[in-house]
């Protein structure tokens, strides 16, 4: 096939090139979303890359999403880009907390680090890694802070210690409550009526 | 038009209703009254000393987060802070003053701490923005430390988020008021 003129045309292809790994396909706002079996991730992932018609050689980002209600609780969204065919496409798995999806760092070498992001934020393990630590949050950082059952103020705030001569980690303690929005703002809520308005209807 | 009486260059400060040009700080006053009189000063070295600081505060940039352009752009020709004796520097044993510009977050405190224990005394903190100051925006954030003022003393805060440049430029000229009233030699 050579190269596809309209997103629905791609899907056509992926869903006979990969009809066993794609659980379904969407279009929607003019996107293509692809979503897959776990196991499968790296077979597809190679596909969309060396396959001559598609050539999604730029992994834009890859990212996680909680949904605690679902056994399979995450999911893993990969945003890929075609250069060549001036196209974007999105591939979705689920994962449960305790299985593991497949690196794709040897496909993509722009997932290092998307994955430590990932695994940071959300504690999913993907396994194959070449280095899979955590990346933005505090060295011995406990929990995954972007789950929904995360607090948002966390467990722990530092402080210096003057007598200890150090930055010292405490038990979280707020002095101020938590801030209750009045979203009756005065632009956008309230429908206030000032006197001399109704002359103007 | 303009009242062809008013000189060319004073003219933007007429206008100003609070300006007197013949309200003076006294202590300037004094300095140059003495200096008229005599052809010479005596002062207490204490405020000498204490003079010659205010005139070159070096300040460790610390730019963590958007209030560093800020700091950036006090630094630039506009506002200029070189006229005030204070230039970037980039190293903490060099400065004088560090300004906290941003987000100080859990993992960069000790780093913040560490870089204010290596400056010499006699040594300033301005913490800059509503983060700095005291969390801000990210105050019940599992990440940020709520206020600078937890990990390293603070003598100068600048509110706004970000603060403008003149802003910062404010606040420098505050702890510079703050060094000539309560700056010492003593250790």
């Amino acid at each position: 096939m050579s190269k596809p003129d309209t997103l629905s045309e791609l899907a056509a292809h992926l869903d006979d090139a990969l009809n066993e790994d794609v659980r379904e396909h969407a279009i929607a706002h003019g996107e293509l979303t692809l979503t897959i079996h776990r196991d499968r991730v790296k077979k597809v992932l190679r596909f969309l890359r060396d396959d001559p018609a598609c050539r999604f050689t730029t992994l834009i980002d890859i990212c996680g999403v909680d949904w605690p209600s679902r056994s399979d609780r995450f999911d893993v969204v990969y945003h890929l880009l075609s250069m060549h065919n001036n196209t974007r496409i999105r591939v979705l798995l689920t994962v449960a907390e305790d299985a593991n999806v497949d690196s794709v760092v040897d496909i993509y070498p722009a997932a290092n680090w998307f994955e430590r992001e990932a695994f940071d934020m959300y504690g999913v393990v993907f396994d194959g890694h070449p280095d899979l630590r955590r990346i933005l949050t505090d060295y011995g950082f406990e929990g995954f802070p972007l789950r929904k059952d995360f607090p948002l103020t966390g467990f722990v705030e530092v402080r210096y210690d003057e007598s200890q001569k150090r930055v010292v980690y405490e038990p979280v303690n707020l002095v101020q409550e938590y801030r209750d929005f009045d979203f009756l703002s005065p632009w956008e809520g309230a429908r206030l009526v000032i006197p001399g308005d109704e002359k103007a209807q | 038009m303009a009242n062809p009486t008013v000189p060319a260059l004073g003219a933007a400060r007429t206008g100003v209703p609070a300006y007197d040009p013949k309200k003076h700080d006294p202590f300037f006053d004094g300095l140059s009254d003495q200096l008229a009189d005599k052809g010479f000063l005596v002062a207490r070295a204490d405020d000498l000393i204490t003079w010659a600081r205010t005139g070159s505060l070096m300040w460790m940039t610390f730019g963590l987060a958007c209030c560093a352009v800020e700091m950036m752009q006090a630094a630039m020709p506009r506002y200029d802070l070189e006229r005030f004796g204070a230039a970037p520097r980039g190293s903490p044993r060099q400065s004088d003053v560090m300004i906290v510009a941003g987000t100080l977050t859990n993992k960069m405190a000790p780093a913040l701490r560490k870089v204010y224990d290596q400056m010499p005394e006699p040594r300033y903190v301005i913490s800059m923005g509503s983060c700095a100051n005291g969390g801000g925006y990210y105050h019940y954030s599992y990440s940020v430390v709520r206020g600078c003022d937890r990990i390293v003393p603070v003598d100068i805060y600048v509110p706004g988020c970000p603060p403008t440049a003149e802003a910062l430029v404010y606040g420098i000229l505050q702890l510079q008021k703050k060094i000539r009233r309560e700056g010492t030699i003593e250790r």
